[in-house]
C-alpha cells in the first residue's frame, strides 16, 4: 500500500501518471492494491432493452435495506411526481438505482424514411417499422402524423475511474476497493457532505436524519461472497449485465454496431470511453438519445482535474494578503 | 450517419411539455434548430427539468459565516503579527482578539455542520491533497489552536514571549486560512463556483482583509490604525475587482451572481464595500467614520461570502447551467468524450 498516493499531482499539477485526469488502465493499482488484485469490475447498462419494469429498484432497496422515500428524497413519505411514470425521481442515498422514463414525440412525414430502401440488404429498423408500429409501445403512431416512443434507462452510481466524491472525502470514508468500485464506510463518515456537490452526476446525498451519506456499493457484500449485484440479477431483460469491465466494454461496442446496422437511429454509449472527463465509467450505459434527456451530464469532467491550479491561486491569494499587510504595516507612520 | 429522422435525436421531443413549478417556462424536448424557438430562455433539455448534480448539503448560515469569520480571523492574525513587531500593541492585541474569536468561532460553525459532528475527529485521520477539507482541516486546526491560545495569553496577561511565538504561528496560517475556502467551494460540481475557480481565492482574500482590516480599524485608537485603514481599502479594491471578474468572465455560469437573492446579497455587499472603502479613506482617521466604515467593509465582505454561497446552490439546483456549458464545450470540440456513437 502506498501513502499519501495523491499528493504530488494535487499540489504540483505535474501528473504523469493520470492520477488526477485522464486513462487510468490499473484503478485498483494506483490505489495501493497489489498487483494480484481482482478485475475491475461494473455494470453495462442497455437501455435499448430496459422495459422500466424497475425490479432493479426493488432489488437493490431489499438486499441494502434502504428506506422508503419520495422523489425528492424525503424519507418515509409517499409521492407522485406527477410527471411521468417514474415517481422514483432521482438517484440519492435511498435510492441507488433509478428508472428514467421519458415519453417523447414527434412528428414524421408519410411515408416514413427510416424504413429500409427496396433491395437494400440491411435489417429493417426495429425502432420504426411499420409492421411494428401497430403494436409496439416504443414506436406506436397515434394520431395521423405523430409518433410516440418511450426511453427507459436505470441509473447507477458510476464507479468512476476518478470519482470525485473519493478525491474530497477528507476522512476516508469513501474509498476504491479492490474490485475498483467506489465504496463509503458508513463508521467513518461523519456527514461533511464534501462528496455530494463534488459528483459531476448528483448520485451520492446525504441522509437528513442521520447524517451520513449513502450511494451505491455496486452490492460489495455480495461480490466479496462471489455474487452478482442485486440488481443485475433481478433485471429480466438483461438490461443491467455485471461482469469484468473489459468484456462488458467488448459485449457495449458488439451491441452499439449491432444496433448501428440494424439501423436503430441515436444508439450510443455513455460513458464508456476511458479518455472522457472521468476516466470512464465503472458503470456506463447504452443511450438511444442524449444524455441529458436522461438526465444525465452531456460532459461531465471530475472537479480535481483543476484542482492544482486552484491551490496555485490560493497560495497566490495567500501570499498577496501577506504582501498587502506587510506593505500597510511598513507604509504607515507610527505617532507616537 | 444518415439523413433525416436518423440524425441523432431524431427530432424527437419530450411528449408531455412539462411546465415547471410555474416560476419559469422551461423546454423539454427543445432543441436550437427545434420548430419553436423560444426567444428569450436559452434552449436546452433536461430531465423535467429536474437538477442534475445534488445541491450542497453544507447549512446557511454556518457556512458562510465560517468563510466570513475565518477570512477576517486569517487576514486579522497576519496583522497583529505584524504589528506586534513593529511596535503597535493597540492594534496587534485587537488583531489578536479578532484572530482568537473568529477561528474559535469558525470551527464551532465547521462541526456544528457536519452530519455527524461527534465525528469531526475522523478528519484528522488522514492527510490527503486532493481533499480542500482535509488540507483545511490541517490549516484549520492549526491556525485556531495558535490562535486561539495567542488570545488567551493577550487576554489573561500571561507569557508575553508565548503570545508572540502565538502571533507569529497564526500569521503563518492566516493567509492559507483566509483563501483555501475559496478552493473549498470550487473544487465540486457547482457550476458557478467551479467556473470561477482562479478568481475565487482572490474574492476571498481581498474579502477577508476588508473585514480584517475594517474590523480592527473600527476598535483600535485612530492613530495606531493605519496599517489596518491601508489593508481594508486595498482588500475592499482586489474584491471589488475579482468579484467582477466572476461575475462578467463565465457566460451563463455568471448568471446566478446577478440573479434573485444571491443578486441582491451582492449589489448590497458591492455597496457596503465600495462605500466602507471610500469612507475609510474620508473619515477614517476620525473615530466615528473608523467605526462606521470598519463596520460597512465587514458587513461587504459578509454579504459577499452569503451572495457567492447562495449563487452556487442556485447554479447547482438548475440544470441549465450543466448541460449548457458542457453543450458548447462539446459543440466547440473541446469537449472529453463522454459519448461514443
Amino acid at each position: 500500500m502506498t501513502s499519501i498516493s495523491s499528493a504530488s499531482p494535487a499540489f504540483t499539477g505535474r501528473d504523469p501518471e493520470n492520477r488526477l485526469f485522464g486513462p487510468l488502465p490499473d484503478v485498483q493499482g494506483e490505489a495501493g492494491y497489489d498487483a494480484d488484485h481482482p478485475a475491475r469490475v461494473g455494470f453495462f447498462t442497455d437501455t435499448s432493452v430496459c422495459i422500466g419494469c424497475k425490479a432493479c429498484e426493488v432489488a437493490c432497496k431489499e438486499w441494502n435495506l434502504l428506506p422508503m422515500d419520495d422523489a425528492h428524497g424525503t424519507r418515509d413519505v409517499i409521492g407522485l411526481t406527477g410527471m411521468s411514470y417514474d415517481n422514483t425521481g432521482q438517484l440519492g442515498a435511498n435510492s441507488w438505482r433509478h428508472v428514467a422514463f421519458i415519453e417523447q414525440s414527434r412528428t414524421v412525414d408519410l411515408p416514413m424514411p427510416a424504413v429500409g430502401l427496396p433491395g437494400a440488404d440491411r435489417p429493417a429498423n426495429v425502432l420504426n417499422t411499420e409492421a411494428l408500429t401497430e403494436f409496439d409501445p416504443q414506436a406506436a403512431t397515434s394520431g395521423a402524423d405523430k409518433q410516440i416512443r418511450w426511453l427507459m434507462s436505470s441509473d447507477v452510481c458510476k464507479h468512476c475511474t476518478h470519482a470525485g466524491c473519493l478525491d474530497v472525502c477528507p476522512t476516508g470514508a469513501l474509498f476504491r476497493t479492490e474490485f475498483g468500485t467506489v465504496v463509503v464506510q458508513q463508521d467513518i463518515c461523519n456527514g461533511c457532505g464534501y462528496c455530494v456537490p463534488s459528483c459531476p452526476y448528483g448520485v451520492i446525498d446525504q441522509r437528513k436524519d442521520d447524517g451520513r451519506v449513502f450511494k451505491c456499493t455496486l452490492c460489495y457484500d455480495r461480490l466479496t461472497d462471489g455474487l452478482q449485484p442485486a440488481c443485475a440479477t433481478a433485471c429480466p431483460t438483461q438490461s443491467i449485465q455485471f461482469g469484468n469491465l473489459d468484456e462488458l466494454q467488448a459485449r457495449a461496442d458488439a451491441r452499439l454496431a449491432t444496433l448501428q446496422a440494424q439501423g436503430v437511429e441515436g444508439a450510443r454509449l455513455y460513458g464508456r470511453d476511458e479518455n472522457d472527463g472521468v476516466g470512464g465509467n465503472g458503470a456506463f450505459f447504452l443511450l438511444l438519445d442524449e444524455p441529458e434527456v436522461y438526465g444525465l451530464p452531456p460532459d461531465p469532467v471530475v472537479t480535481t482535474r483543476d484542482l492544482p491550479a486552484m491551490w496555485r491561486a490560493a497560495a497566490k491569494g495567500a501570499a498577496m494578503i501577506v504582501g498587502v499587510a506587510l506593505s500597510a504595516v511598513l507604509g504607515s507612520r507610527r505617532k507616537r | 450517419m444518415t439523413e433525416g429522422i436518423t440524425q441523432p435525436g431524431g427530432g424527437w421531443r419530450r411528449a408531455d411539455r412539462w411546465a415547471g413549478n410555474g416560476k419559469r417556462r422551461r423546454r423539454g424536448g427543445g432543441r436550437r434548430n427545434a420548430e419553436m424557438p423560444m426567444v428569450d430562455d436559452v434552449e436546452f433539455t433536461s430531465y423535467y427539468g429536474r437538477p442534475i448534480i445534488k445541491p450542497p448539503v453544507w447549512k446557511t448560515p454556518d457556512v458562510p459565516l465560517y468563510l466570513f469569520l475565518g477570512g477576517a480571523a486569517g487576514s486579522s492574525a497576519v496583522l497583529g503579527a505584524l504589528a506586534d513587531v513593529t511596535g503597535r500593541p493597540h492594534l496587534s492585541r485587537v488583531a489578536r482578539f479578532i484572530a482568537g474569536g473568529g477561528s474559535m468561532a469558525s470551527v464551532g460553525f465547521l462541526v456544528h455542520d457536519l452530519g455527524r459532528p461527534e465525528r469531526f475527529l475522523h478528519m484528522l485521520r488522514i492527510f490527503k491533497p486532493t481533499s480542500p477539507l482535509s488540507v483545511g482541516t490541517y490549516i484549520l486546526s492549526p491556525f485556531s489552536a495558535a490562535a486561539g491560545a495567542t488570545a488567551a495569553v493577550e487576554l489573561l496577561g500571561w507569557f508575553p514571549r508565548l503570545k508572540r511565538f502565538g502571533g507569529a504561528v497564526s500569521a503563518l496560517f492566516g493567509g492559507p486560512m483566509a483563501t483555501y475556502t475559496a478552493v473549498l467551494l470550487s473544487n465540486t460540481a457547482v457550476p458557478s463556483w467551479h467556473a470561477a475557480h482562479e478568481q475565487l481565492p482572490f474574492v476571498f482574500g481581498g474579502s477577508a482583509m476588508a473585514a480584517g482590516g475594517g474590523l480592527t480599524m473600527a476598535l483600535t485608537p485612530v492613530e495606531e490604525a493605519g496599517p489596518s485603514r491601508k489593508m481594508a481599502v486595498a482588500g475592499a479594491a482586489i474584491e471589488l475587482a475579482a468579484m467582477h471578474r466572476v461575475e462578467h468572465d463565465h457566460g451563463i455560469v455568471s448568471e446566478p451572481y446577478h440573479e434573485g437573492r444571491a443578486g441582491r446579497l451582492l449589489r448590497a455587499a458591492k455597496a457596503c464595500t465600495a462605500a466602507g472603502a471610500a469612507l475609510t479613506v474620508v473619515a477614517g482617521r476620525r473615530r466615528p467614520g473608523a467605526v462606521l466604515s470598519g463596520v460597512l467593509l465587514a458587513a461587504g465582505s459578509l454579504l459577499t461570502r452569503f451572495g457567492v454561497f447562495d449563487a452556487g446552490m442556485a447554479s447547482a439546483k438548475d440544470p441549465k447551467y450543466i448541460v449548457v456549458p458542457q453543450r458548447e464545450r462539446i459543440e466547440a470540440g473541446k469537449g472529453s468524450g463522454a459519448v461514443t456513437r
